[in-house]
């Protein structure tokens, strides 16, 4: 179908206000955080209801174009990069939190809604929503859903998928489907558990009902110093070994420490080479239990400064400089790629030390900032685009990167999610019956393969040079 | 084809073997849902051969291994380097498997503090409907790659696949526990206290309601700090009896002794909120109830024809998995049926070799 009949398909569905097809307009749609990649979608619609979002799927579903849901863009995969032969359905203004039922500790919302709100409304009843990636403030709950997003505070409560109960989805077929229920169990496979993290290749999620939880009567933030990246590696297995259960274990290298200090002046100590923060939430009297504990680990375990969050004003300057780590690196290069595989724990300090190795002999700059409680590694290869070769350089170091991760036995995404960038490292995780029920899975929700086309599944390699050159 | 056939595979070979070669297979582990039978013509396939743990590195948090390994031995080793199984396991003392437990996604009443079977699954392989080996999730902690067919198979009653090998992650052992029990003069008072817990902010691994009118809470953590969590919950609850040798009453709970021998027992998934009308609705019936996970599970034990009780959760909107008693279908209460179940069926088992979807 040629673009001025998808065009014309499109007026019958949506006033022309919006359609967006000017090059201007669309040019804030052609990428996500993943800025490396790009593509000029026909056209963007901008859908008020679920009824569109539907109609809109049944229409690209009988006449065969693809389409990509769209939130706010911050997925750092690249899933949700356009297609150009298709369009981009943008959920923003599905926003509406539908019911907040503070009793039954429940949420209902429409995907366009944007991860923090849910826990702004929640906060008057002592409520909160729990996975909290650093894009919070701006990333929606559809994407959090197709991608399974994580954060810091995955380590005690799990990832997206934990926190998300019932589903409304408009299969890429058009079938409007529900599944789950509002209870924490349910009976039967789960369904809920399979959608999560399927990257929109099965269709959008038109309604999320999450799960809310009590916020902790306390927490205690500690800050560590280290002499070097690899000891507050170390310092992480033995937080690990000594039985505590931490809400949040990260780690910040050097460069990271800068960038984030030169961004929030988040009063990090400037001279060392790495940062634990390890955060413990709960009943007052058992955090200050454990926070004995986890002091005394720490301070055997070779930090040269501890320091404890004063007041929850401390506490979320230590946490602005964290999570404002990826963008604060941003400042330090023009451009960046950044990973997020997985080891295991115990093999934490030799990642470390094999991507320093990569770094030098690829000459590439690359900072670490990490969830070290999950083995979830966060290293940001640094590289100016403008320079001929060094995208692809980097490139091939961050494929070095995944590779080390499978081969310690762990995973190439935590949850960043396999999208456009990882796709052909898939298939080095797993074997063809593997990705084969998968490939099949999609396509008994997907038979045209027109929702989100092209990402997770790697292509083979012919066509791959085929759209390089 | 008999329905009492039984194949014991010695290694994963053989089970992919038999999975092809019949077409009616249906997997069993130790057999401890007793009400979860063979579908009719069906060749039962017992996992119990494939046991045994692959890899456990305690340093690590996790664990894999065979579908057919008693949970009891798991536990035993978790135990011994201070770790454990969060969601509580049911029926590991009579030999429920780690296969079995997920394939039926049971939880214990210890699930209320960190979560389910689901949240602490991490991988599987499974011989799917066309006999292939199949592996998805991985072995580490957090990890986004690919579909998540290890939930997926939590619930799934081996009608997707027959799970082979599976990988958990496990958490530090409390070093202290113990329980209150507080009593209530009528049902409404006790659930009325099940809702004030479940919105506060103290740290519980169980809250459980036993009509007429008895709240148990569990409370785990440091020995320093636990009597002044248990006066600080004892001044919330507004009094209670401190049990603090009460890992019995807890085992007792999770076996399901309280039910009577040859009744039916079922998991009805509920909200705190519907409990009230749940128990006005059963009262009346003979049956025993209790009330775990804050009020999110409705355990029913039900002494006569199940019929009857499907037809009382269906008026309800609620749909309940038999998991004791004589076999039957496996899911009672309001029929579901969505788009999206029969398609996963249609890609993993085409053939429908593990029976008709429920």
């Amino acid at each position: 179908m040629d673009r001025a009949r998808v065009l014309q398909g499109l007026r019958t569905l949506y006033p022309e206000s919006r359609i967006l097809t000017r090059p201007a307009e669309l040019a804030a749609y052609e990428s996500d955080a993943l800025t490396a990649f790009r593509a000029r979608p026909l056209a963007v619609v901008l859908p008020e209801t679920r009824e569109e979002v539907v109609a809109t799927v049944r229409w690209c579903h009988r006449h065969g174009i693809p389409f990509v849901a769209r939130g706010s863009g911050t997925s750092l995969s690249g899933g949700s990069l356009p297609v150009p032969e298709g369009i981009v359905i943008a959920l923003n203004r599905l926003n509406r939190i539908l019911r907040l039922d503070p009793e039954e500790r429940i949420a209902v919302v429409e995907p366009g809604v944007v991860n923090l709100d849910v826990s702004r409304a929640a906060a008057p009843f002592g409520l909160y929503y729990a996975p909290d990636p650093s894009s919070q403030p701006v990333c929606t709950i559809g994407g959090n859903v197709a991608f399974n997003s994580g954060g810091a505070h995955c380590l005690k409560y799990g990832m997206t998928s934990n926190h998300v109960l019932a589903l409304e989805v408009v299969l890429a077929d058009g079938e409007v489907v529900r599944f789950g229920g509002e209870s924490l169990e349910g009976v039967g496979p789960d369904l809920v558990g399979l959608f999560v993290g399927s990257e929109g290749l099965f269709g959008i999620a038109l309604e999320v009902t999450l799960r809310l939880v009590p916020k902790p009567e306390a927490y205690r933030t500690v800050l560590a110093a280290y002499r070097s990246l690899e000891a507050a590696g170390d310092a992480v297995a033995q937080v690990v070994a000594s039985g505590l259960l931490p809400g949040a274990v990260e780690i910040m290298d050097r460069l990271s420490i800068e960038a984030a200090e030169a961004a929030v002046h988040a009063g990090y100590p400037e001279d060392a080479a790495a940062l634990l923060i390890v955060e413990l939430e709960g009943e007052e009297p058992e955090v200050e239990a454990e926070l004995a504990e986890l002091l005394e680990v720490v301070r055997a375990s070779g930090a040269y400064e501890v320091r404890l969050a004063r007041d929850e004003a401390d506490r979320q300057r230590i946490w602005k400089g964290r999570k404002g780590a990826f963008s604060a690196v941003g400042r330090l290069s023009p451009d960046y790629l950044v990973q997020d595989g997985v080891v295991p724990r115990t093999q934490l300090g030799t990642a470390l030390a094999e991507i320093e190795r990569l770094s030098r002999r690829y000459g590439l700059r690359v900072a670490n900032v990490f969830h070290a409680g999950d083995g979830n590694l966060h290293p940001l290869i640094l590289y100016d685009g403008r320079q001929p070769g060094q995208l692809q350089r980097a490139e091939e170091l961050a494929g070095e990167i995944l590779r080390l991760c499978i081969r310690l036995g762990g995973s190439i995404t935590g949850e960043h999610g396999v999208g456009m960038e990882k796709r052909q490292y898939l298939a080095e995780m797993f074997s063809e019956p593997d990705l084969e029920v998968m490939r099949r899975l999609r396509r008994a929700m997907d038979p045209g393969e027109i929702a989100n086309r092209g990402k997770m599944f790697p292509v083979p390699q012919k066509l791959e040079a085929a759209a390089a050159s | 084809m008999r329905t009492d056939a039984v194949l014991k595979p010695s290694d994963v070979d053989s089970l992919r073997e038999a999975v092809r070669q019949q077409p009616r297979v249906w997997p069993k582990g130790a057999g401890t849902k007793t009400a979860l039978g063979p579908p009719e013509g069906a060749v039962v396939v017992e996992v119990s051969q494939l046991r045994g743990v692959l890899d456990y590195d305690p340093a690590e948090f996790t664990f894999t291994a065979l579908a057919g390994t008693p949970v009891r031995d798991v536990e035993q080793l978790l135990a011994r380097h201070g770790q454990y199984l969060p969601f509580d396991p049911p029926l590991s003392a009579a030999g429920a498997t780690l296969g079995g437990t997920l394939a039926s996604g049971l939880s214990g009443p210890g699930r209320y503090r960190y979560g389910g079977v689901r949240d602490f699954v991490l991988g599987v392989r499974f011989v799917d409907g066309q006999g292939e080996l199949v592996r998805a999730g991985g072995k580490v902690v957090k990890n986004a790659a690919g579909f998540d067919l290890a939930k997926l198979m939590t619930g799934s009653l081996g009608r997707l696949g027959v799970l082979v090998e599976v990988s958990f992650k496990v958490f530090p052992a409390p070093r202290a526990c113990a329980s209150l029990r507080v009593d209530r003069a009528d049902f409404e008072a006790a659930w009325g206290l099940l809702r004030a817990l479940y919105t506060s902010s103290f740290d519980l691994e169980a809250v459980d309601l036993v009509p007429p009118g008895t709240v148990w809470v569990r409370v785990a953590g440091r020995p320093e700090s636990l009597s002044t969590r248990l006066q600080r919950l004892r001044a919330f609850l507004q009094g209670g009896e401190v049990v603090e040798d009460d890992s019995r009453i807890w085992e007792e709970v999770r076996e399901f002794r309280w039910v009577p021998s040859g009744w039916t027992l079922v998991k009805v998934p509920v909200t705190p909120r519907r409990v009230l009308d749940l128990e006005r609705e059963l009262v009346p019936t003979a049956s025993l109830r209790r009330y775990s996970v804050g009020g999110n599970v409705a355990w029913v034990a039900w002494s006569e024809e199940p019929a009857a009780l499907s037809g009382l959760l269906a008026r309800l909107g609620l749909r309940a998995l038999r998991v004791l008693g004589p076999p039957g279908p496996p899911f009672l209460g309001r029929a579901d049926s969505d788009g999206f179940s029969s398609r996963v069926k249609q890609a993993l088992d085409p053939a429908g070799r593990f029976g008709p979807y429920p």
